[in-house]
């Protein structure tokens, strides 16, 4: 069975169809990419699986239940349990230090561990700066600290919007390292980027295009 | 990591928070001063209102029945209907005992005078010292109570002086005139009991009936009516509350008509009406009441300055309200990233506006201090530029002001609570 499942999902805002029946399925463990030019309805699908946004119609099915019509309050549970969320602005808290950023994750899910936080940290390799505030990090850094806090709980699924967009080649190489290695301990990716390369080191990738998948096809340079 | 979190807040909005906390100090420095003249106010303005004279007569039984039915205002007494001298001293152990700060007993007899023609003479207390049955001593008497007199020649005539003796009177301007007396003269007068020979010590302007009468102390009237230890009225002078609907009912159907707890309430508050009843409690066969229109017009004033303080409390409050609805809701926009990023991370509404109320709430706390300081620097301002004297701080008036400032805050929070759980992370973390 799938861990992620659309079903015939729409979401249409006036008269715009960001998303218009598209129906897709991942694996658990699999590393997609989602691809596709601005206004093609990435960032809206990644909001629908990220449990930030309901579809217009159509079935979203999470870990084997429908979570397309939830409410506000059990989509946060779904998100907090289930997902990480990786992005292209980082968004971390400004007057929190790197592991503090990570702690926040852990506050809102169960209990702060600032002793599993720095291995968070570590893993990314940032333990040696895990008390420093985002203003003084790299842009790759804190994105590091961003997939670190998204990670932290050992989510079911990791979302990342456009997550090397801000990041020099070196840091993106960095960062794709990091999803390589995420991929290989069996941890389920899905990737939105317009960045062909980023797109090319992904199992699989799913274009869209006016809100509908036009191409789904599976990576054959595709390295495990 | 909440701690942290809060602590984080307060320095990255290090002048919004001191904006806030500087917000609600207005609010609550206001509120302190105004509640503390307010609780304050009524000793200061009563005080004032004295200098209108008695807001109580004491008259006999009898005579009470005789004024009620002919309709007369004030003291008078029917004929053979006395109070006594000796219980005079129980005033001040009712227990309302702190609120009377002045009386003066009354009785007045026909004299005639040199030349043949009749007067009132009235014996009063003019500065009588009392020892009390509590141990505390009393200066009291009509040059408290008639503060409006004005002396014309000579001065108050002075009890505890022993030099003028019991032998010395007051004697008003008109009578006077007539009689073509001054300070330093002496007046014989006469009734059937007796004749007295006394010395003018003052000449006074009262503006009223009193101008044709003599004031002795009270031994020289009662020697000359052959009513020793007796007297025919007393005016009291008291520190009133002013009338609620709890008062007019027992003023008017009589307290036997309230609850026992309603009753417990009017008898220990200072009713001019409850203070009237404590006193016909001590003094035997008497009628206390309220001289209406010096205890109405207290109460008239008390109530419009107590309304004005709640009316300004009112209005700095709502001020202040308005004030950290701006910078509270500024301040959730500026960190609309920040909260979209919580809730994406799994942070629930209720969380979030904890978190967010918290930081208001010690801001308040903060904010609440201050104002409270300076609000007690306030307060002084207004007691000495309007009362020329300080204001004592009530300690009632703290957790007042905490409940206030913690309501105002959290109303004030509204709109920004409301904008926090309306707020989607995918609008401010993704652009829709």
């Amino acid at each position: 069975m799938s861990l992620l499942e659309l079903e015939n999902v729409s979401k249409i805002y006036g008269e715009l169809h960001a998303l218009d029946n598209v129906s897709m399925k991942v694996d658990n463990g699999e590393w997609v990419a989602i691809m596709g030019p601005s206004g093609s309805g990435k960032s809206t699908m990644m909001n629908i699986i990220g449990c930030m946004d309901k579809p217009t119609s159509g079935r979203v099915i999470l870990d084997g239940a429908d979570i397309a019509h939830e409410s506000q309050n059990s989509l946060t549970a779904i998100r907090r349990d289930k997902i990480g969320l990786i992005f292209q602005q980082f968004h971390l808290v400004n007057y929190l230090t790197a592991v503090e950023n990570v702690m926040v994750s852990q506050y809102y899910h169960s209990v702060p561990d600032e002793r599993e936080a720095l291995e968070a940290l570590d893993r990314v390799g940032l333990a040696d700066r895990a008390r420093h505030l985002p203003s003084q990090l790299s842009g790759g850094e804190q994105q590091r600290v961003c997939i670190a806090r998204a990670l932290i709980n050992y989510p079911e699924i990791v979302l990342a919007d456009e997550p090397t967009g801000n990041l020099d080649e070196a840091n993106e190489n960095i960062v794709l390292d990091i999803f390589q290695q995420l991929h290989r301990d069996g941890t389920t990716l899905i990737v939105v980027t317009h960045d062909p390369e980023v797109g090319e080191v992904a199992q699989r990738t799913v274009t869209l295009e006016y809100g509908k998948i036009i191409r789904d096809a599976q990576n054959a340079n595709f390295i495990k | 990591m909440f701690f942290r979190m809060i602590r984080g807040a307060f320095l990255l909005q290090k002048k919004k928070m001191l904006m806030i906390a500087l917000t609600i100090a207005l609010g609550a420095s206001l509120a302190t001063a105004m509640l503390n003249v307010m609780m304050d106010v009524g000793d200061k303005v009563n005080q004032e209102l004295k200098t209108y004279g008695a807001n109580i007569t004491v008259v006999p039984k009898s005579a009470s029945v005789i004024n009620n039915l002919y309709e007369m205002e004030g003291g008078g007494s029917g004929e053979g209907s006395y109070l006594l001298e000796e219980e005079l001293g129980k005033i001040k152990t009712i227990f309302w005992a702190f609120n009377i700060v002045d009386f003066a007993p009354f009785i007045d007899t026909e004299v005639t005078l040199p030349d043949g023609s009749a007067a009132t003479m009235v014996g009063t207390w003019f500065n009588h010292h009392m020892d009390l049955p509590t141990g505390e001593t009393l200066d009291t008497g009509i040059q408290n109570l008639r503060t409006w007199w004005d002396i014309r020649a000579g001065a108050w005539l002075d009890e505890q002086n022993a030099a003028q003796g019991a032998d010395a009177c007051m004697v008003g301007e008109v009578l006077a005139g007539r009689e073509g007396l001054s300070a330093g003269d002496r007046l014989k007068v006469s009734t059937r009991f007796g004749t007295r020979e006394l010395t003018v010590v003052g000449v006074f302007d009262a503006g009223g009936d009193e101008d044709e009468q003599i004031f002795a102390p009270m031994e020289v009237v009662q020697s000359l009516s052959n009513l020793d230890g007796y007297l025919t009225s007393i005016e009291v002078s008291a520190l009133t509350t002013p009338d609620n609907d709890l008062a007019k009912k027992a003023a008017k159907q009589g307290p036997q008509s309230l609850s026992i707890s309603d009753y417990e309430t009017w008898y220990c508050t200072a009713y001019v009406s409850s203070i009237c009843f404590q006193i016909q409690e001590v003094i035997t066969d008497s009628v206390a009441s309220p001289v209406r229109q010096v205890a109405d017009s207290e109460g008239a004033i008390m109530e419009k300055t107590e309304l004005l303080m709640e009316l300004i409390t009112i209005l700095s409050l709502i001020g202040s309200a308005l004030g950290i609805t701006n910078l509270v809701t500024a301040s959730v926009m500026e960190r609309s990233a920040e909260i979209g990023l919580m809730k994406a991370v799994g942070a629930t509404n209720g969380r979030i506006s904890a978190l967010v109320l918290t930081e208001v709430l010690i801001t308040g706390i903060i904010g609440t201090a201050i104002g409270y300081l300076a609000g007690f620097g306030f307060a002084q301002i207004i007691g000495h530029t309007v009362f020329a004297s300080s204001i004592e701080m009530k300690p009632m008036v703290i957790p007042i002001v905490v409940v206030l400032v913690v309501a105002v805050t959290l109303a004030g929070s509204i709109p920004a609570i409301r904008m926090l759980l309306r707020l989607r992370p995918a609008e401010v973390l993704h652009g829709r």
